[in-house]
């Protein structure tokens, strides 16, 4: 589907023994004589490309293709800190005998993420509502278990809750949140998160509320382990590498990359792909020459992870939608500048034709 | 650890001599630990295996040396004690006997320390300029263990080895089966010691008698912590023994149970990635202090310069570089002479039935609760003291307590901290003693000082948001920014190297070891890079965090290990207003008394070339101790009131202003019987 070629020169992000050449894309409206490069929606229907490569429970990776890098660099940047998530954010500790310090639990406990859809809450400002609180209890208390082997040491087996896990935090609901959240009560993804560690006749009491933030206030609302790209590796071969260098050649690039035919020794780029730009070819003096490596400046090859209430492949969804109302906002204010603008003319061409009217 | 040695010699004196690294001290002490400037090369510190001699008594070694041949010196002639061949011997520097085959001697004494007969830290040793055998047994000597070499072999083989590393042998069954011994400096020099097998010589006059056990050992503890330390450039090393003392972490299995008066401990201290054998042997593993940062090496924003980093805000909340401060507060529940004494009390009622806010964490026992916030100003001992304490006069019998006043501990600092901790104990005089430790967590700021294990500090410039930060092909980014221009002049190669190991490391799931003169090779730890698909060089590229385009060089990427030094909130100081000393009547000095800031000498000088006469003015006199004095025209002394007390005339009395400090030079001048006139002329 992708229209031009990778070879093509323009499209590569030239990497090379020391550094890398043309970063930045160069077909931008009036750079090339002769050539429009305007923006046109049929153009860029035609051009891009999102396909899913791999989707797991907690990952996605999809390639990203024909668009620009600040594109999908804005994607990349509202996933980590503008898709809006449910965290703990207050912590009223009413008893915490335990080892750990209560600042120290908070801010664990501030990092557990939390299995409820940020669309189902709104902003928390300044009262707490049920739309907008969730409120968590973690009574926890640790005793020696009977029974135990004398000469046990495993603390398992010796005591009980001698670990405090994010299975412990139990959601009371408020309000209508008991009908509300029926068919999902709000839980941490991840049950087994160690919070602390406690040891018989200590115990830990905790009231704590979840809010809904966004990642560039505090990490723990960020919804991804992390959301990055890199470019596809393009591999360009120039001249036949010699049969006995062959293995040699494969062994400079990632597993898989190169493939070597077993009885003629040709070697071909099988799956550019699953390079990882060591650059190890560059470094060796025989292959001088033969090989070029670059990337495709508009390819992105797409990874979100996540511990999220999201599912994977719905967090470039949500991003694409805050992008949206970022951009529907930008208009409007946009919008609002022109009509000012338009009417500070009016008004000049008023204050114009009045003092004309005066000479008169 | 107790390493530290300092020298009688003079501190102030500048000579070279007694301060430079003597061949001597060669594996005693630790040729990088010195502190920098005055005190430097005086105090030094003892090498990883260095032992101190204790007193073993004489008597006995004296017993032995006559009975291996040796012959009284009593008994001896002059011609004898001064004949060529006869050599002479010394027990802690007193003359004992005469030998005539004091090499057979020596042996024969060497043999029977070997073999136990006598403690091991007697040294003998022949010194042929004064043809006489000193035998020393005193205490306070240096010493340090080598493996013995006989007949070109060095007596600990591998099976030995294998043994010790099975936990079957120890180091002192090795002492005991004189396979090892401690030599002290004066030993050492009649000895031939090889650093390597290697270089074990066979024969000769220069036949090795010694081997070297580990080359690493003539570090001390504090420059073992270095990785790669030869690799660095030596000055690099000196500064990193000053400062990795000085690193937050744990200091001790039971910090959380002591009361220490400040005691500063990181949240979430980490391992290093790349060890040295002396970080095992000094146990730095299991009380660390510093965390495995993931560095980029690039320039970021311009608020990097002059090596400050830049620090990811995402590794912030996630716990990178949080310290707990904690600080013990003390107070006395004394007992007066005359049976009165000070009391606790609840928090005061206000009309309403309520309390004060800042008394609000005061329990009934008048000391605030366990886990309480306090914020500053806040009172968390609500100690009273009777009015009449010091009045001896009132009844002894204690009854007559007039009234109480109130004599609280309030909060001081800046920052809301927890009550970790409260105390209640007794002094030897049977007061009271209320403990309370309070407990701060603070996050990285702007200005916090951090260094790597190479000499390299720098404070936090700038902290960014985790989608501005550049990241690799991994999705990785950097917990902090260090600028490349710190690595030119410094030359801290060792560090280049942690990272290389410490990203090998990382990728192959295994800690590395930058030990002093050894360590994983550069070469190893480029391979493995290379086999997980990154660039042999450590340099990996990067894509701007901001515009989304790649960068256009590679970066240096890697894990080094991080260390919190100071934190800007314990340092910073300012003031507009503030206290005075009584005695001049000028600002204070210090940060701890709110002190000002002092325009010196030099910047004085300053002033004046510039001419900015009314600046100084205002500095040096109104912003500072300015007063009123009234001074007499025709006497030129001081009167007041506009009354001159020398000519008791009030006519010609002048109003003027000086500093405080020069009326009070006048008055101690007169004091001292020296007139001080002042000379008025109208300008």
């Amino acid at each position: 589907m992708a229209t031009r070629s990778l070879n093509d020169p323009r499209r590569q992000v030239k990497v090379g023994t020391e550094r890398v050449y043309d970063v930045a894309n160069t077909e931008f409206p009036g750079n090339y004589p002769g050539e429009d490069h305007s923006w046109n929606l049929k153009k860029f229907r035609k051009d891009l490309k999102v396909e899913i490569q791999r989707l797991s429970r907690r990952s996605v990776e999809f390639d990203l293709v024909g668009v620009d890098a600040s594109i999908a660099n804005a994607f990349r940047r509202i996933l980590i800190a503008e898709v809006p998530t449910i965290a703990i954010e207050h912590v009223y500790v009413w008893n915490n005998t335990s080892v750990i310090h209560d600042e120290v639990l908070a801010q664990r406990l501030g990092l557990v993420p939390l299995d409820v859809d940020p669309s189902q809450m709104e902003y928390h400002n300044g009262v707490a509502t049920d739309r907008n609180t969730l409120v968590f209890r973690l009574q926890v208390a640790c005793e020696r278990r009977k029974g135990a082997a004398r000469e046990e040491t495993d603390p398992e087996k010796l005591y009980k809750n001698s670990n405090v896990l994010a299975k412990h935090l139990t959601w009371v609901p408020q309000g209508e949140q008991e009908s509300f959240f029926a068919d999902h009560p709000p839980k941490p993804t991840n049950d087994n998160i160690l919070l602390a560690k406690l040891r018989p006749g200590q115990e830990i009491e905790i009231e704590l509320h979840a809010i809904k933030g966004q990642g560039n206030e505090h990490a723990k609302w960020s919804p991804v382990g992390t959301a990055s790209y890199r470019l596809l590796p393009n591999i360009q071969i120039h001249r036949p590498i010699p049969p006995p260098l062959a293995e040699k050649f494969q062994k400079c690039f990632s597993p898989g990359v190169i493939s070597v035919d077993p009885t003629t020794k040709e070697v071909k780029v099988a799956d550019p792909r699953r390079e990882t730009m060591s650059r190890e070819v560059l470094r060796h003096p025989e292959f001088e020459g033969m090989v070029s490596l670059s990337r495709i400046r508009d390819f992105f090859l797409f990874k979100i992870e996540t511990e999220s209430a999201y599912p994977p492949e719905r967090l470039f969804t949500e991003a694409v939608t805050v992008f949206r109302d970022k951009v529907k906002r930008l208009k409007v204010a946009a919008q609002a500048l022109a009509v000012e603008a338009a009417q500070a003319r009016e008004g000049e061409a008023d204050a114009d034709a009045d003092a004309a009217m005066e000479t008169d | 650890m107790m390493t530290r040695i300092s020298s009688q010699f003079e501190k102030t004196r500048k000579v070279s001599g007694p301060r430079a690294l003597q061949p001597s001290q060669w594996g005693m002490l630790c040729p990088s630990d010195t502190p920098e400037g005055e005190a430097c090369g005086l105090v030094k510190n003892l090498a990883l295996m260095t032992h101190i001699t204790t007193d073993v008594e004489e008597e006995p070694i004296m017993r032995l040396a006559f009975m291996l041949g040796l012959e009284d010196v009593c008994l001896a002639t002059g011609a004898e004690m001064y004949d060529h061949n006869n050599f002479m011997v010394h027990v802690n520097g007193m003359i004992i006997g005469l030998t005539r085959t004091p090499l057979h001697f020596v042996a024969k004494l060497r043999k029977l320390r070997r073999a136990g007969r006598i403690s091991e830290f007697v040294s003998v040793y022949i010194n042929h300029h004064h043809r006489a055998v000193y035998i020393a047994c005193d205490g306070g000597r240096i010493c340090r263990p080598l493996i013995i070499v006989e007949r070109g072999q060095s007596l600990v083989t591998a099976e030995h080895v294998v043994l010790l590393r099975a936990g079957k042998m120890t180091f002192d069954a090795f002492l005991k089966l004189g396979l090892v011994e401690y030599l002290d400096v004066n030993e050492e020099n009649d000895s031939r010691i090889a650093l390597y097998e290697r270089d074990i010589v066979f024969s000769g006059p220069g036949r090795t008698t010694h081997l070297e056990i580990e080359p690493f050992t003539i570090l001390g503890a504090v420059a073992g912590l270095i990785p790669y330390p030869h690799h660095n450039q030596s000055p690099r090393n000196t500064y990193q023994c000053a400062m990795g003392k000085q690193a937050i972490g744990a200091i001790a299995y039971n910090q959380l149970n002591r009361i220490d008066t400040l005691l500063y401990l990181l949240v979430y201290p980490q391992k290093p990635m790349v060890k040295t054998r002396t970080i095992e042997l000094v146990g730095y593993e299991s009380l660390p202090a510093g965390q495995n940062a993931t560095v980029a090496v690039m320039s970021y924003s311009g608020y990097d310069i002059e090596d400050a980093l830049i620090l990811n805000k995402s590794s912030l909340d996630r716990g990178y570089g949080r310290c707990q401060v904690m600080r013990k507060n003390v107070t006395m529940i004394r007992k007066y002479p005359n049976g009165t004494y000070d009391r606790l009390a609840d928090a005061p009622q206000e009309e309403n039935g309520g309390v004060q806010k800042r008394y609000d964490i005061i329990q009934p026992d008048g000391i605030a609760g366990v886990g309480e916030r306090v914020d500053p100003g806040d009172i968390y001992v609500n100690k009273q003291t009777p009015t009449n304490a010091n009045d001896n006069t009132a009844g002894m019998d204690g009854s007559v307590v007039a009234s109480y006043r109130n004599t609280p501990m309030s909060y001081k600092s800046p920052v809301a901290g927890y009550i970790d901790k409260v105390l209640l104990t007794e002094t030897e005089n049977d007061n009271t003693l209320v403990k309370v430790l309070i407990r701060q967590t603070r996050r990285p700021e702007l200005g916090d000082k951090f260094s790597s294990r190479h000499g390299q500090k720098g404070v936090c410039g700038l902290i960014v948001n985790q989608e501005d930060m550049p990241f690799n092909d991994q999705g990785v980014c950097p917990d902090s920014i260090m600028n490349p221009h710190g690595f030119p002049s410094r030359m801290t190669v060792g560090k280049m190297i942690e990272l290389i190991s410490g990203k090998a490391g990382v990728l192959t799931g295994k800690l590395r070891y930058g030990t002093a003169f050894g360590g994983s090779k550069v070469e190893d730890m480029s391979k493995l890079l290379m086999e997980h698909g990154f660039s042999y060089s450590g340099k990996d590229m990067l894509t701007s965090g901001i515009t989304g385009e790649s960068l256009e060089a590679f970066v240096f990427f890697g894990p080094i290990y991080y260390q919190v030094q100071h934190m800007v909130m314990d340092k910073m100081h300012a003031r507009a207003r503030g206290p005075r000393a009584t005695l001049t009547r000028q600002p204070t000095e210090g940060r701890s008394r709110d002190g000002g800031l002092r325009l010196g000498e030099m910047e004085r000088d300053c002033l004046i070339g510039y001419g900015a006469t009314q600046l100084l003015l205002e500095r040096l006199m109104i912003s500072s101790d300015k007063f009123e004095v009234c001074a007499c025209e025709t006497c030129g002394l001081m009167g007041y009131n506009g009354w001159c007390p020398y000519c008791k005339t009030s006519q010609k009395v002048a109003k003027l202003t000086i500093p405080y400090a020069a009326k009070l030079l006048f008055q101690e001048l007169m004091a001292m019987n020296v007139m001080p006139r002042m000379v008025l002329e109208d300008v």
